[in-house]
């Protein structure tokens, strides 16, 4: 589904990727972990097509389309969404508003007519309901005054409503408590399919004891330095990363 | 506003050149360049007015000759050169039409352009329409429907000499003719315009509506509009104006008058889509209008406008709170684009006891426009317990474009409470990514996050108002980012 080859990018004059080597199959989940600063949230940002950042090298190439010149939305609409670590704001744009004009975008790319009202109202009941997203939450602004929980939560919600084919989580566990971590990892975990791949980031293994993945990347230096199961990140957990620095510097 | 879909507005956004920029070939009947006592009169005579207005009008020419053209606004322009312009047009023999099949087909045909037909416009939502085109009335509907509650609603030269009573009574009593230059000059010759008067204790069953529409190349269109409500009446009254497009400047300076008499209520809404001139600033209409209120005991005027064409606006709907517990509000969208300049505000004046005043204020500037809200809340020493909110907010979009506040605030009376905020915001890239992400392409973005920006103010207009102000709010701004 999606593949990436030796990839290299930069923002301004600040190389923060360099050379990364990634397959996910559909079905998949994988999980990239790493110390702050190794590049994680870039490289999602990147698998997206944020403009600041510049690729300076290799392919990324999502159902055997290289979709490096694609613009956001145009990625969007091929079925890549990025569950954002700090959504922004849209005062005065209600949720169920943002949702639709999101859904009849993508229908409308697909050359399909908006979606029919009644059937969105469904959608949208079924997909709140499965979050425990409370009714009046959906005439809020969106992520206006919204607490970190609900935020994450609005992003899980909008990726059901968009049923994308690869989801990546960026820091998805970040600010949210307990009782809310399990909330959203459900979501996903119901949302998973044999068709479907995600990508999970974060800094905590804590996520993944919700979220079980196939396999766990270690980032590092804007490479992937490691590549294991699922223990490697409880290794990571027990023993941080520091084994993981010396090993890449004695290799060097 | 749920039948206007996407598609609806792709459609729209499609069309980069102006929308309704296309000129109707009518035959006009045209004063020749200029502007002197004689032209004065040569106006009130062909409207076949009495002695008393053209009286009016030469007294209002007088004092105009001796004023000079303000220039403390916050814009640049070239001033127009007032005997450079032609002060009289209408449509040519047709003074009036019983039905709408005598209307000249090509005029029917701009209306219909402009998704206006009066056919549909009558059986439409019991919208009544004075259609006033390059200045003279051609045709009014729904008037008997309206006479039979009393309500009169007509032209103002036909008010002049059906009603003179009231227009004697009223036109000027809020805006004086010497109140500043514009006005001066607006009523010494004033085209033509709408008269509507709301008897005691009748509440209007439809929102009144006037599209207007200058018409004629190099006519300057001097609208007047006196709205009466008389007590304990209710009106709601619908501007909305577009016009063709064209190389040279038109000057366009209109006067609108409310009253409101005890326990009334006057709701003016107004959209404006004016030519705004090309990308490069050329062309587009000066929009130099004088808009006032005046409230008595426990009246309320509502202004909200939506402000998108122009090239160079100068407009403040204001409130004089007279009475005791008398109530104004302003909300008002000024967006402008490319080299748009709009200087517009409100001034809120408390003289009556208990008096309140509500200003909201959404300014979105692009490309490489100035933007400048400019609003006076006064208290005078008798207004005892006097408040007044104002929010004024900011949306910028680009780094060659201008937003500026000037908020004055007068207070002589240490009862009253003011609150004042204000807030300046840029479309962020980080909020384009994010809607991007979700699928939604940058114009579609900015159109969303600008329409919640206008929430407050939009959800203040009526329905089928609303419903083209969003479509003008996203089509005034494409193109504005790269």
């Amino acid at each position: 589904m999606l593949r990436i080859n030796n990839l290299h990018a930069r923002i301004g004059k600040k190389s923060i990727l360099n050379g990364i080597d990634l397959e996910i199959n559909p079905g998949e989940v994988h999980a990239i972990m790493g110390p702050n600063g190794s590049g994680k949230s870039t490289l999602a940002s990147v698998i997206a097509g944020k403009e600041e950042y510049e690729v300076r090298q290799g392919q990324i190439v999502f159902e055997s389309e290289d979709i490096a010149e694609l613009s956001a939305d145009e990625r969007a609409h091929k079925g890549i969404f990025l569950s954002f670590q700090y959504p922004v704001e849209i005062p005065g744009v209600t949720v169920t508003n943002f949702i639709k004009t999101a859904l009849n975008q993508m229908q409308k790319a697909k050359g399909e007519k908006d979606m029919p009202a009644n059937e969105m109202l469904k959608r949208i009941r079924e997909k709140s309901e499965m979050l425990e997203i409370d009714r009046k939450f959906l005439s809020r602004s969106l992520n206006e005054g919204f607490s970190g929980g609900e935020k994450k939560r609005n992003e899980i919600f909008q990726m059901a409503m968009l049923e994308p084919k690869l989801a990546i989580l960026d820091e998805t566990d970040s600010g949210l408590d307990i009782d809310a971590l399990r909330i959203v990892a459900n979501g996903v975990n119901k949302l998973k399919s044999k068709d479907n791949a995600t990508l999970v980031i974060t800094h905590y293994q804590r996520l993944l004891d919700y979220i079980i993945p196939d396999f766990v990347h270690v980032l590092y230096d804007g490479k992937i330095v490691k590549s294991g199961g699922k223990e490697l990140a409880f290794k990571l957990e027990e023993e941080g990363y520091d084994w993981i620095k010396k090993e890449v510097n004695q290799n060097v | 506003m749920s039948k206007y879909t996407e598609d609806d507005l792709r459609e729209e956004l499609k069309t980069k050149e102006y929308e309704y920029g296309f000129y109707t070939d009518i035959d006009s009947d045209t004063f020749p360049v200029g502007l002197d006592a004689s032209i004065v009169r040569a106006i009130s005579k062909k409207k076949k007015e009495p002695k008393w207005m053209t009286e009016w009008r030469l007294d209002a020419f007088k004092i105009w000759q001796k004023m000079e053209e303000p220039d403390w606004a916050n814009v640049n322009y070239e001033k127009p050169d007032f005997q450079a312009i032609s002060y009289y047009s209408a449509p040519s023999g047709k003074p009036k039409y019983d039905s709408l099949d005598e209307v000249d087909p090509e005029l029917l045909a701009t209306f219909e352009k402009l998704g206006i037909s009066l056919d549909e416009q009558k059986k439409l939502a019991g919208v009544a329409m004075d259609v006033v085109v390059d200045s003279v009335s051609v045709a009014t509907t729904f008037r008997d429907t309206l006479l039979e509650k009393g309500i009169i609603f007509m032209s103002i030269s036909e008010a002049i000499k059906e009603h003179p009573e009231l227009v004697k009574k009223y036109i000027g009593t809020v805006i004086p003719k010497t109140d500043n230059y514009y006005a001066a000059l607006n009523s010494a010759v004033f085209s033509d315009g709408s008269f509507c008067y709301i008897p005691k204790g009748v509440r209007c069953p439809m929102e009144l509506s006037t599209y207007f529409r200058i018409n004629q190349a190099g006519t300057g269109q001097f609208e007047r509009t006196l709205v009466i409500a008389d007590e304990d009446s209710y009106v709601s009254y619908l501007e909305g104006c577009t016009a063709p497009s064209r190389d040279e400047n038109q000057l366009h300076a209109a006067v609108v008058e409310l009253i409101a008499l005890e326990d009334a209520e006057i709701k003016y809404s107004t959209v404006q889509n004016w030519y705004p001139g090309n990308a490069e600033g050329k062309g587009g209409v000066y929009n130099f209008v004088t808009k006032r209120g005046l409230c008595e005991r426990n009246a309320k005027i509502s202004w909200t406008q939506v402000e998108t064409g122009s090239a160079v606006t100068w407009k403040y709907p204001s409130c004089i709170l007279k009475g005791d517990n008398s109530v104004g509000e302003f909300y008002s969208i000024a967006v402008t684009n490319n080299y748009q300049q709009a200087d517009t505000g409100t001034k809120m004046i408390h003289l009556g006891k208990n008096t309140k005043s509500t200003i909201i204020s959404k300014g979105i500037s692009a490309g490489k426009s100035q933007n400048s809200y400019r609003g006076l809340v006064h208290v005078s020493s008798r207004a005892e317990n006097a408040r007044n909110f104002s929010q004024c907010d900011s949306l910028l979009m680009g780094n060659q474009c201008g937003a500026h506040t000037f908020p004055y605030i007068e207070v002589k009376n240490k009862t009253a409470q003011i609150e004042h905020e204000a807030t300046t915001s840029k479309i962020g890239e980080d909020q384009i990514f994010y809607c991007n992400q979700r699928g939604i392409e940058t114009e579609k973005a900015i159109a969303l996050i600008v329409n919640g920006f206008s929430k407050d103010v939009l959800n203040k207009l009526p329905m089928e108002f609303a419903v083209e102000a969003q479509k003008l709010l996203e089509i005034s701004l494409e193109g504005s980012v790269g």
